[in-house]
């Protein structure tokens, strides 16, 4: 029973709390308010709380409430069932991938000490790890990941399948051609980081970041794999379906894509899940290339660098700073990537289609197994 | 891992499911119910929908895409596996024999690519 409730507590924290929270934030300031700065507009600012415009936060609250308040319109002879199950299919994938993304490492109920001999790792002394900052401790977290991703692929399909419109079926074939395209190279610029790290679960490979190459240069996943962040960065845009790549909701060719036939609060659905899409991607790529939560230098025990060892604020005072100084940095890296990803869909003007699929299939997916063959190589040789 | 450790993914995929459940319920019960046939048609752009979406044929190419998809993912579906135990064969001092007999799985799809791309399969036109 204590089990659930924690599960539940850690659930409405994470997901409800700061997924939803950055997810339906992104859709106010970084779809509308950034944009407007990039183009040099002013932006929503006529909803207001009392007289205040309170950066614009008053039109989003608005929007929601605007969106229930809408008809909910089904086309007719569209497949009513699959038009009402398939933003569920878009929604529920981009939620329950979060069950493995860890926000912090595990809780130790002893002292946590640092072995610098042993390439800096932690361990827990006079008591045990306790999971509270991650929803779930999965073994094979990363392969959870993907494969929920990838689920997603369905909705857009049926979507666009189920709409009975032209709009919405050239947008679902696109998405899903584009979504599965990508997956691969995605999955292939992987196997080079999990040759390396030597585990798919994902907190043990923030873990493994901590190391240090000549007791100075933490061994991320951006400085072991370069080429490889490079190319699931890329891949893992393309997944989100954000600009440059936005091609299955190509408002200027195709209305909106699967989404055309959508509205009222699945409409909402359907936005909400793509942005949270775009949150998932971003912690992936924090978790498995930035470090996680990882803070150079700061370990549980003390700051430690080269062969200085500093404990400001005493022992126990420190393992809680650290703690909040480790999930401060799990948000803002993903907070980083996210604006990374919206000045990215703000700045560069969209792809072809068959560019698109030249991108994927002709160079990024031999570059990721060109990669994949010099990783080895040289771990081989090493 | 037992069963047990399995449990919060459970409980968080009930709750997604809820939560999806009860947002199609408020937008069906909220929103007002005005069906017009003109509001019930299919978008094309203002005009008449001509054609069944569901029944015409679209390029061959999407087929191309997912035939492609299947192999090189189970290309990675295969190197994964690989990739994870590659830290236990080398440390048995099996490294160069684990990395030769992957060189050569990955060659045979990398002929493959290429051979596909030779032919035109990853033209898009």
């Amino acid at each position: 029973m204590a089990e659930i409730l924690l599960s539940v507590v850690k659930i409405a924290v994470i997901v409800f709390g700061f997924v939803m929270l950055v997810a339906s934030l992104m859709t106010l300031l970084g779809d509308r308010k950034q944009s407007a700065k990039i183009q040099n507009r002013i932006g929503p600012n006529q909803a207001r709380f009392f007289g205040f415009s309170l950066a614009g936060i008053p039109h989003f609250l608005a929007d929601g409430i605007k969106m229930i308040l809408k008809e909910n319109v089904t086309p007719a002879q569209s497949n009513k069932f699959l038009h009402t199950i398939a933003p569920g299919l878009v929604f529920v994938p981009a939620l329950v991938g979060w069950a493995v993304v860890p926000f912090m490492d595990h809780y130790c109920t002893g002292t946590v000490q640092t072995l610098p001999q042993m390439n800096y790792t932690e361990v827990c002394v006079g008591g045990e790890w306790k999971n509270y900052f991650s929803i779930m401790h999965f073994n094979s977290g990363l392969l959870f990941a993907f494969a929920i991703a990838a689920v997603s692929v369905y909705g857009a399909a049926i979507a666009g399948w189920a709409s009975n419109s032209k709009f919405s079926l050239l947008g679902g074939l696109r998405s899903s051609a584009q979504m599965i395209s990508y997956e691969v190279s995605m999955g292939l610029s992987l196997a080079g980081v999990l040759m390396i790290y030597g585990t798919l679960n994902l907190n043990e490979m923030v873990r493994m970041q901590g190391n240090m190459f000549g007791d100075w240069l933490p061994m991320w996943g951006v400085v072991v794999q370069p080429l490889a962040f490079f190319l699931f960065f890329l891949a893992g845009l393309a997944e989100t379906k954000r600009a440059p790549f936005d091609l299955p909701e190509d408002e200027s060719v195709i209305v909106a894509g699967y989404i055309t036939e959508y509205s009222s609060m699945k409409f909402a659905m359907m936005q909400l899940s793509e942005y949270a899409a775009t949150v998932f991607i971003a912690a992936l790529i924090a978790v498995i290339f930035l470090g996680g939560w990882q803070v150079p230098y700061v370990y549980a025990d003390g700051i430690r660098f080269l062969d200085n060892h500093w404990v400001p604020f005493g022992e126990d005072a420190w393992y809680w700073i650290s703690i909040f100084l480790r999930i401060g940095a799990m948000v803002f890296k993903i907070l980083f990537l996210v604006w990374l990803q919206f000045m990215m869909r703000w700045t560069l003007p969209r792809f072809r289609y068959d560019q698109v699929m030249t991108l994927g299939w002709k160079i990024l997916l031999p570059l990721s197994i060109a990669n994949l063959f010099v990783t080895a190589l040289v771990l081989a040789i090493l | 891992m037992v069963i047990a450790d399995y449990l919060p993914l459970l409980v968080l995929t009930a709750m997604a499911l809820g939560v999806v459940t009860v947002i199609i319920c408020l937008a069906q019960f909220f929103g007002p119910k005005n069906p017009t046939p003109e509001k019930m048609m299919p978008y094309e752009s203002g005009s008449d929908p001509i054609g069944e979406p569901q029944a015409t044929r679209f390029s061959v190419k999407f087929y191309m895409v997912a035939i492609s998809f299947i192999l090189f993912d189970l290309e990675t579906i295969f190197v994964i596996p690989w990739a994870m135990s590659w830290q236990d064969s080398a440390a048995l001092g099996h490294g160069l024999y684990s990395f030769a007999v992957m060189a050569i799985f990955l060659s045979i799809l990398t002929v493959g690519l290429v051979y596909e791309w030779s032919q035109g399969g990853l033209e898009w036109d």
